[in-house]
């Protein structure tokens, strides 16, 4: 089974989040980068797919020349090649960004099509819709269990993609090839093992430069952080002496039973 | 020009996010001089003119997919699609000219005598909630049309024909964005925990029956349970069938019920969240037995389910779930912003924390300095002495 998934490279933000001076970036100057949880469970359950049921596991990114960083990250946790579909480093919209990686994933038979159900920094929640109607397949959003039946002469296969939505439990059946956007909950992501980081470093990487998008459709003006609601909390006090006073506070919330 | 705004039906109405996406929608007609409609896939009685009017909604159309169609989101986004007039395939050269002589059909067809239309007429925007539903189907209505979308906006104005301004959120609120759709149809969903629920409006009679009038489309005159309100209000629900192909209904939910049991973490009055500062898997019993003692349910932080020590479902979050508790108890959790995305809509935060820096001190209402693990067991002993004594 030929599997690929799209991960997105995005600032690990903490504790505050500080927009940069021009009011168009998260400022990163002292963040490091990641994949969302999400995206990270898609690469976890197509590379357990894989040993399973054999074939290969390739990651995606469209992003600038560090994203290669992330793209190693997951092949540590077990993919098997990269593509790199470079940018200059400028925010790409959701509709460029779907074209891009449709275009580059046209021709080359992949079997599931693995992506996180919205991109952690962003919040789209489209692309991988936009890439399922690009390239005419069936797709599923939101997934958080997934088995794979294999195909029967020709076919290559089915999945039953399921979901929880306002407390009843959703199943889609649908054939393969198929696009399946999945949450963070669908497996346990292992940790990247030393043989997994070697790997990594020996892996096939392919690098596709892009020209930068025409623009239009939903275009940014700035970037604000919310106001913080609260002011610094009120200390209550030390250790087990704010005991009392912790069980005032509840009685006045009227959270005792 | 029309305004619709996809709804949701739970518990046999309207769906509190969907009320409140109604309201956005609502705001976003009123900027431009339109009406907001109600669109919805079911029975038309599904919602009752009442709830409707309740909403301040004159108009309501009932997406038909016919009898036994499960959730099927393309064919969602289809209906939407003709009932908007947009074109029916991605790649249409012409976007804005074929939406336009589309809009022109007269809804008053031939079709009419069934109680249907063909069309809700000239359509300027689609609005849903930010539901997992709403984000999935306006989505396909998107790669559908060809046209972009934005999700989780908190508000959204006409500036000037065919350009929206609205503020959306990034990081899952953590961040805001302003942003121009420039679109003949703006498609949005509201991210609807972050709006207000909208003042209850009965709509104008007079404007209902012209309206009507201007259409003289046949209503669902027979719905049930017609009440007082529906008497001074009169909105008019019109059904829509689309022609859909094979494989719009290829993607389409089977659905069994729920098995989980217990205080769901969502809706909990009180929850009692654990991070790594509870040290280990065993750790938990102690939140869990407080979180009995309130009534509430456990929540925990991402570093506790990706160490393995509690499930996923129990982690609270941006990539977890979104608590609204009257109180939150966050114990040895740090406060990133990616846990506090999660629990926005707690009335009251209370940290307990060993280090009075930590960056949850600066956005919870009250905080204990000191170690859970002395802190809890001494709660606990004062509720249980307090329960015995009264
Ligand atoms: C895209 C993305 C999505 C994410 N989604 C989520 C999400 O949904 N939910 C989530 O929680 N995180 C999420 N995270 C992770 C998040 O950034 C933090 O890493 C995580 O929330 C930290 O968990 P924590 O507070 O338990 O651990 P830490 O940050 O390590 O904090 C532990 C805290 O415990 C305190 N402590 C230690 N010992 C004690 C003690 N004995 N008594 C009292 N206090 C003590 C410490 O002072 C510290 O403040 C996400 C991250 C990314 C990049
Ligand atoms: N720049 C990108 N590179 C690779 N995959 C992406 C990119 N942007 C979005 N995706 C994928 O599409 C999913 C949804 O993104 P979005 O629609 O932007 O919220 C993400 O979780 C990724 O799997």
């Amino acid at each position: 089974m030929e599997i690929c998934v799209c991960v997105k490279r995005v600032p690990m933000v903490g504790g505050t989040i500080v927009v940069t001076p021009d009011e168009q970036d998260v400022d990163t100057s002292m963040a490091g980068f990641t994949v969302s949880p999400h995206e990270e469970c898609g690469v976890e359950e197509a590379v357990q797919l894989v040993e399973r049921l054999g074939g290969s596991v390739t990651v995606l990114t469209l992003g600038p020349p560090q994203a290669a960083d992330q793209l190693r990250d997951m092949l540590a946790l077990g993919a098997n090649r990269a593509i790199l579909l470079q940018t200059g480093g400028a925010e790409w919209g959701p509709v460029a960004t779907a074209d891009a990686i449709a275009g580059c994933l046209a021709e080359r038979g992949f079997d599931l099509l693995l992506f996180g159900n919205e991109a952690a920094d962003t919040g789209g929640y489209q692309v991988p819709v936009r890439v399922a109607h690009a390239l005419g397949v069936p797709c599923v959003t939101g997934i958080k269990r997934l088995d794979v039946m294999s195909g029967s002469g020709d076919g290559r296969g089915s999945i039953a993609a399921g979901r929880e939505y306002a407390g009843v439990e959703e199943t889609f059946e649908v054939p393969l090839p198929a696009v399946v956007s999945v949450k963070e909950g669908i497996n346990l992501p292992r940790y990247p093992s030393l043989p997994g980081r070697l790997r990594a470093k020996r892996a096939a990487f392919e690098t596709i430069e892009l020209a930068a998008p025409a623009p239009g459709g939903l275009a940014k003006r700035r970037l604000t952080v919310p106001a913080a609601s609260a002011s610094r909390a009120e200390v209550l006090g030390s250790g087990a002496a704010a005991v009392p006073a912790l069980v005032r506070l509840l009685d006045e919330l009227g959270v005792l039973r | 020009m029309t305004v619709l705004c996809l709804v949701e039906i739970a518990d046999g109405g309207l769906r509190d996010a969907s009320k409140r996406a109604l309201g956005v929608a609502r705001g976003l007609a009123g900027s431009a001089g339109e009406e907001a409609a109600a669109v919805w896939v079911g029975p038309a009685e599904a919602i009752s003119r009442s709830e409707l009017g309740a909403a301040g909604v004159s108009v309501g159309y009932a997406i038909s997919l016919g009898d036994g169609v499960g959730y099927a989101p393309v064919a969602w986004a289809r209906g939407l699609a003709g009932l908007a007039g947009a074109p029916g395939s991605a790649g249409s050269a012409d976007v804005a000219g074929s939406h336009e002589s589309a809009g022109l059909v007269d809804s008053a067809g031939s079709r009419e005598s069934a109680g249907l239309v063909d069309s809700a007429g000239p359509v300027s925007a689609v609005v849903a909630a930010a539901t997992d539903r709403g984000n999935e189907v306006l989505a396909h209505l998107a790669a559908i049309t060809g046209l972009p979308m934005a999700a989780n906006c908190v508000s959204a104005v006409r500036s000037r024909s065919d350009q929206t301004d609205l503020v959306r959120q990034r990081w899952a609120g953590s961040l805001l964005e302003e942003a121009t759709l420039d679109s003949p149809l703006a498609l949005l969903t509201v991210a609807a925990d972050a709006v207000a629920q909208p003042e209850a409006s009965p709509a104008g009679a007079a404007g209902v029956a012209e309206m009507a009038g201007v259409t003289g489309v046949i209503g669902t005159a027979g719905v049930a349970g017609v009440t007082g309100l529906a008497e001074t209000t009169h909105p008019v629900v019109h059904v829509y069938q689309p022609d859909l192909a094979e494989a719009d209904l290829l993607v389409q939910a089977t659905e069994s019920a729920d098995r989980r049991s217990g205080v769901s973490l969502a809706t909990a009055r009180v929850v009692v969240g654990g991070g790594r500062g509870v040290g280990g898997p065993d750790g938990f019993s102690v939140l869990e037995e407080l979180a009995d003692l309130l009534g509430g349910a456990l929540g925990v932080s991402r570093v506790v389910t990706s160490q393995g020590w509690r499930p996923h479902r129990q982690q609270v979050g941006q990539t977890g779930t979104k608590i609204s508790p009257e109180l939150y108890l966050a114990c040895g959790i740090s406060g990133a912003i990616q846990h506090m995305a999660g629990c926005q809509g707690a009335k009251t935060i209370v940290a307990i924390n060993t280090d009075p820096d930590a960056p949850i001190i600066a956005k919870a209402n009250y905080a204990v300095i000191g170690d859970l693990h002395e802190v809890l067991p001494a709660l606990i002993a004062a509720l249980k002495s307090a329960d015995e004594d009264g």
